[in-house]
């Protein structure tokens, strides 16, 4: 008796560790930020830049990343077939890989002398420097998170209801659209919101591949780190903000899928 | 393994599980390809391994129930029974689907969550989706087994109803001989891989080909309605006449059943002797041996078995026609309401 409730003594004192220094940071951020502060640091056009950017790569990587991610993963889950496992650990490399390391990987394949360099430039595509190089970045990092969740999603779905849909006439391509994905949907949901937090606050392979060009390449995370020596009280309003889009975007995943949707992303 | 299956007809793949009932269905459906096979349904060619012909699933017309009866938790219990309709318009659906729906008395529940369904309205909902597309076969896999013990003798009396009004052959899986006597018109008897024996359940019971047919088919079950009790007994009117009397307690329609190991079997003239209360007068239709005893097909007013040694069967020179008497006890009665 003594014992257990030592234990959990101690594992409440663990628990406060963690919370105190998980949180601090974020509490720090919004002590040192005064409401006035924010306002004026929405007002500067380099943080509107950087905050519009943002919101404009994040979301159209996480449609590319969704869009050719979804059938991918289905297959992944749903077919067997030899080196299925080498495929999803390179799938997975991106997660392990420091940002640097994607950053000059990205560029050794698709810069002016990577690679592809020379096809992407007859094909009239310019990535480095240019807004299209950060969404590639960003997929890039934030397409695992993705479709690790995707795949477990489709896999956990009973395999009798893909064959139910079947019997009952529907094909493939159907049963995939009306079976696979509904049951999947909360997996899914998951997985996109992870990558989408992944991608906003992606910041070494960015750097490295399309530079820090305000308006052009310069994302909030980007943004912060440029302003930071100069302007620590700035910096830290930017940073408000995007931890407050952050906190809105894994709400509303979490208010749209109900409560199973971050209990699926945890497992 | 082969078998055929008439239009209106129900056959019973019974046996233990891992036999391979359950792959047959799934090829039938389309949902595995064997090695070699043939699957045709009326005039088509489902599958014929030797000249290339595979129709997929979705081109087949099965109404497949799934062990597990497979609803889509994301739909209502309507959309679940329209899920297979294409091109009437989605009033229309809803109209047909509720008909269907109603008639398995769940037209109230038309709107109901898979989340808040009872096994047995899953089940109910899973064969009203199967019935949808007024299928050219219908299949079911273990149709009962996910039910709880009470829920699956109402259940198993509706699906009875249900299979005698569809016209489409239905083959149907189940690892119980018993469930399989009551619903299948014939029983296949599957044992690693192969049919072992085909026919009516009585036939198989009094006729076993094998051992292990005599082990699977378990307990002779007689039908009747319980009387009432006397003396510590509750007696049972045997439909087609005849009675016998148990010691559990039932009221109404019952089947009884007794193992055939219990019944004693004793010349016609005999007079009655022992403890033994139950006395039905039997010819003798067949003598099979079966690993070291034999089992004897009696016609009484319904089809009983009984096993005796081969010393007995010698002793009293029985053969076919022989008439006897059948007896065992109270307590070897069991009574389940039927």
């Amino acid at each position: 008796m003594r014992r257990s409730r030592a234990f959990g003594a101690v594992a409440l004192v663990a628990l406060v560790a963690v919370l105190v220094f998980l949180t601090l940071p974020i509490v720090a951020i919004f002590a040192n930020t005064s409401p006035g502060h924010l306002i004026d640091g929405l007002d500067d056009p380099v943080a509107r830049d950087a905050l519009w950017l943002s919101l404009k790569t994040t979301a159209l990587a996480l449609l590319i990343i969704v869009v050719i991610g979804t059938p991918a993963a289905y297959l992944l889950a749903t077919r067997d077939f030899p080196g299925r496992a080498v495929v999803q650990t390179l799938i997975e490399l991106p997660l392990v890989l420091p940002p640097a390391a994607a950053g000059i990987g990205l560029l050794a394949a698709l810069g002016p002398n990577g690679i592809l360099g020379g096809a992407l430039d007859d094909a009239g595509i310019q990535l480095v420097l240019q807004t299209a190089g950060v969404v590639v970045a960003l997929v890039f990092v934030a397409s695992p998170f993705y479709l690790r969740q995707a795949e477990s999603a489709f896999g956990a779905v009973p395999s009798s209801l893909v064959e139910a849909s079947r019997t009952l006439g529907v094909g493939e391509v159907g049963t995939f659209l009306r079976v696979s994905i509904p049951s999947a949907r909360p997996g899914l949901l998951a997985g996109a919101a992870l990558a989408w937090g992944r991608a906003l606050g992606e910041f070494g392979a960015t750097l490295m591949f399309a530079g820090s060009f305000q308006g052009i390449t310069q994302t909030v995370p980007l943004a912060i780190y440029d302003r930071f020596s100069q302007d620590f009280a700035g910096a830290l309003a930017l940073s408000a903000i995007l931890v407050c889009v952050s906190f809105v975007l894994l709400l509303s995943v979490k208010l749209v899928t109900g409560r199973g949707a971050l209990g699926a992303a945890a497992r | 393994m082969g078998a055929d299956c008439r239009p209106g007809e129900c056959l019973a793949l019974s046996g233990p599980s891992g036999a391979g009932k359950s792959s047959v269905l799934r090829i039938v459906a389309g949902l595995l390809r064997p090695r070699r096979g043939v699957v045709s349904c009326a005039a088509e060619t489902w599958l014929d391994t030797e000249t290339g012909v595979n129709v997929a699933p979705e081109g087949r017309r099965c109404g497949y129930v799934f062990q597990d009866y497979a609803i889509f938790e994301h739909l209502t219990a309507w959309q679940n029974v329209a899920f297979g309709m294409r091109g009437t318009p989605r009033r229309a659906r809803r109209r047909r689907a509720e008909a269907l729906l109603d008639r398995f008395g769940l037209l109230a529940r038309a709107d109901a969550r898979p989340v808040t369904m009872s096994g047995g309205e899953r089940q109910r909902v899973a064969v009203a989706r199967a019935l949808a597309r007024e299928p050219a076969a219908l299949l079911l896999d273990e149709p009962l087994s996910a039910l709880d013990a009470r829920t699956r003798a109402s259940a198993g009396r509706e699906l009875a109803g249900v299979l005698r009004d569809t016209r489409a052959p239905t083959i149907l899986v189940t690892h119980d001989f018993a469930e399989a006597a009551v619903l299948g018109d014939r029983v296949a008897v599957v044992d690693e891989g192969r049919v072992v024996q085909v026919g009516t359940a009585a036939e198989l019971a009094a006729a076993p080909a094998s051992a292990f047919v005599a082990d699977f088919t378990g307990a002779v079950v007689l039908t009747g309605v319980a009387r009432g009790r006397d003396e510590g007994v509750t007696i049972v009117d045997l439909d087609g006449g005849g009675q016998v009397v148990s010691t559990d307690v039932a009221e109404g329609p019952v089947a009884a059943s007794v193992y055939p190991w219990e019944i004693v079997i004793e010349p016609a003239e005999a007079a009655a002797t022992g403890s033994a209360r139950n006395r039905l007068a039997a010819e003798v239709v067949s003598i099979t041996p079966v690993g070291g005893r034999v089992r004897l097909g009696l016609a009484a007013t319904q089809p009983l078995a009984a096993e005796i040694s081969e010393a007995a069967v010698h002793e009293m020179d029985l053969r076919p026609g022989a008439r006897v008497t059948a007896t065992w006890k109270a307590t070897a009665t069991r009574l389940v309401r039927a």
